[in-house]
């Protein structure tokens, strides 16, 4: 039988080669799973992984990579510190929206003024807006010891109320002819988060992204602080003994996530979405928690994760046109990589052995 | 606003329905944390047993098919965890987190073709003398049966985990794998049978809201209810009559909100509905002060190494 044995040290080739198996395994059940809804699953598979990249549109598709990719990958670099640590925000969807309203609400407030500060003062807002809404489930966390991943997430649902209660009220457009939704952004200069070279899809988010990838690399390797964080999630007995104060990482972890999630929430609403509306979060905050585990919570990994999975949405939705592949197929692809993941994980610190079952 | 409107008869019957679903989804996860095992899956469960539950349901015209294939959903969905956290030994949080993000788009792809339909009505119970009595009949005699089912599971898993020797066992294997494991215990067995049964009392739940709540079908329609059924473990301190409290306290919320919505109270709608999420997360903070009744082996990754 099958016996699963423990490594003395983790394997190094596994640690990187799980997330490129698991990829493997997931396009090769996903192409079962669209060969069972009745579409040809190599079509499929090309429409997703081949066509944004290098197909006929491809010039079209290749910005929209970077659109994708930048707020997962920011989102994403957040939660990473935190679950090193063992500590779980999950929601980082309810932080994305806070920042989001928070930056365009700044912007909202100055408009028809024009200057150069209003953009770099709703990057201030967005990020101060979703790093607040983290704190709440960390002074939880901190003082009364109430579990973080229950409370932030109960806060998404909270903040898609208020998203709903503000794109209704209070940031409505006025001259909008009563329809739903803000102002829209993309027509107010100082506040538009555009390209910074046009056609390229490189927005700020982008740029905050990559900034985000390297503060993240310095952090987890030249810092104390985050050495303090790898230390807690792998020995948290041997942390404490090392003088780690573990209010304070819970702190510095949700809010730095959350910060970050506000940014891109906010870069989003800037630029590629241009407007507070009802549907304005479509799940970024939840997809980059797979991100994050698929790029193995490094901050390089993160990024390469961020836009394989950019390229899921991307090719997902060619591929609802081309081939009329519904939305959730994606998502259940997405689902299915994480569990992939997992479950190749358990080879970075286990071997298989084939044993003879013994009598005990 | 015209309070009078509110009837609080009704309201107290209204709350019992409404805390079906929370009810029976706590208890499977109670059970499934007894062992051991946190699975944060239980909102992905709950989605994939409603949509089960009601495709079966219209297909066959019976509800009673449609609860039996929404708890057949729900356990197969967990045997999905089951295999990352046992077999695998895989991060419990990480796994619980992909079952729910996995069971909501499997479930929205399931359901295509199924929105806007109704279900078939579900029975409501009829007793002669005690249904016809004043308040009482209308507060406790006149409801569907999966109402009186989810009373006697939670009995059913009270007795169990107080007065069998199964139960024990399985308390046991919760509080210290390592011990339950030197004693004999199939650890691994044990837990995936409380898996798989959190799993079809999840789906019984999400059933119990696209059959018989709503009734219908539409994406996304659990919001959030499968992570209200987990804080209610943790408010119900792992005790089953506590959970039904809790439940009762969620669905007098969920309906006293919407009672209010429909009383047009000054406060807009908005606020009004993210009180149920609210009311968790103050209830979460009063109970964290004790956390000594979680099961001691809660979350941990159980290896036999002989």
């Amino acid at each position: 039988m099958l016996k699963l044995e423990k490594r003395r040290q983790p394997s190094r080739a596994w640690a990187w080669g799980a997330p490129v198996v698991a990829v493997i395994a997931t396009i090769l059940a996903g192409g079962l799973l669209f060969a069972l809804d009745g579409t040809d699953p190599v079509a499929v598979i090309r429409t997703i992984f081949w066509d944004p990249l290098f197909g006929q549109h491809a010039s079209f598709y290749r910005p929209q990579l970077l659109v994708k990719a930048a707020p997962l990958v920011l989102i994403a670099i957040g939660l990473s510190l935190g679950f090193r640590a063992g500590i779980w925000n999950i929601g980082a969807e309810g932080q994305y929206i806070i920042g989001a309203l928070t930056g365009a609400g700044c912007a909202l407030a100055f408009y028809p003024m024009e200057g150069w500060f209003i953009f770099p003062l709703m990057v201030i807002c967005g990020a101060l807006g979703g790093c607040l809404w983290a704190m709440i489930p960390a002074a939880l966390k901190v003082v009364f010891g109430t579990n973080e991943i229950l409370v932030s997430l109960m806060l998404v649902y909270v903040a898609e109320k208020i998203l709903a209660s503000m794109s209704l009220g209070l940031l409505k457009n006025p001259e909008g002819y009563g329809f739903p939704g803000s102002r829209n952004l993309a027509q107010y200069p100082s506040a538009h988060n555009a390209e910074i070279v046009a056609g390229t899809g490189m927005h700020w988010g982008v740029a905050a992204a990559l900034i985000a990838v390297i503060f993240a690399y310095v952090l987890l390797n030249r810092h104390l602080l985050g050495f303090q964080i790898r230390l807690t999630g792998e020995a948290p007995r041997a942390a404490r003994f090392a003088g780690v104060v573990p209010a304070r990482l819970v702190v510095f972890c949700l809010g730095a996530s959350g910060a970050l999630a506000g940014l891109a929430g906010m870069f989003e609403v800037a630029g590629p979405s241009g407007q507070i509306s009802i549907d304005f979060n479509v799940g970024y905050g939840f997809t980059a928690i797979i991100v994050a585990f698929l790029g193995r919570l490094h901050p390089v990994g993160i990024l390469l994760a961020g836009l394989l999975m950019a390229l899921t949405y991307v090719g997902g939705g060619i591929s609802q046109s081309a081939q009329g592949l519904p939305a959730a197929t994606i998502q259940m692809f997405q689902g299915m990589l994480l569990f992939f993941l997992l479950a190749f994980d358990v080879l970075t610190n286990y071997r298989l052995r084939l044993t003879r079952r013994e009598v005990a | 606003m015209d309070l009078s409107a509110i009837n609080p008869v009704l309201l107290v019957a209204s709350l019992i329905v409404a805390a079906v679903p929370f009810l029976l989804a706590a208890i499977g996860e109670l059970v499934a944390e007894k062992s051991g095992m946190l699975n944060l899956g239980v909102e992905g469960m709950m989605i994939t047993g409603a949509i089960c539950g009601f495709a079966a349901a219209v297909q066959s015209g019976s509800p009673l098919t449609g609860f039996l294939a929404a708890a057949a959903g729900g356990a197969a969905l967990s045997l999905l965890y089951a295999f990352l956290t046992l077999a695998t030994l895989a991060n419990q949080v990480a796994s619980g987190l992909a079952l729910t993000l996995f069971g909501l788009g499997l479930s929205s792809k399931l359901g295509r073709g199924y929105v806007g339909i109704k279900p078939p009505a579900s029975a409501t119970l009829d007793i002669p003398v005690l249904s016809d009595l004043p308040v009482v009949g209308r507060i406790l005699f006149s409801h569907d049966v999966m109402v009186y089912f989810s009373f006697a599971l939670v009995a059913a898993v009270w007795a169990f985990l107080k007065y069998t020797r199964a139960g024990l066992i399985l308390r046991a294997v919760g509080e210290n794998h390592d011990a339950a494991h030197a004693l004999g215990y199939k650890v691994k067995l044990i837990r995936l049978m409380a898996i798989a049964f959190g799993g079809a009392c999840a789906g019984l739940g999400g059933a119990y809201i696209s059959l018989i709540r709503v009734p219908q079908w539409t994406e996304g329609m659990t919001a959030g209810a499968g992570w209200i059924a987990l804080a209610l473990v943790v408010f119900a301190s792992w005790k089953p009559w506590r959970v039904l409290l809790g439940a009762w306290l969620f669905g007098g919320v969920t309906v006293l909100q919407l009672n209010l919505q429909a009383a047009g109270i000054a406060i807009p709608v908005e606020y009004l509905s993210i009180s149920p999420y609210l009311i968790t997360i103050l209830v979460l903070v009063v109970m964290s002060a004790d956390r000594s009744r979680a099961p001691a082996s809660l979350g941990r990754i159980f290896h036999a190494s002989q």
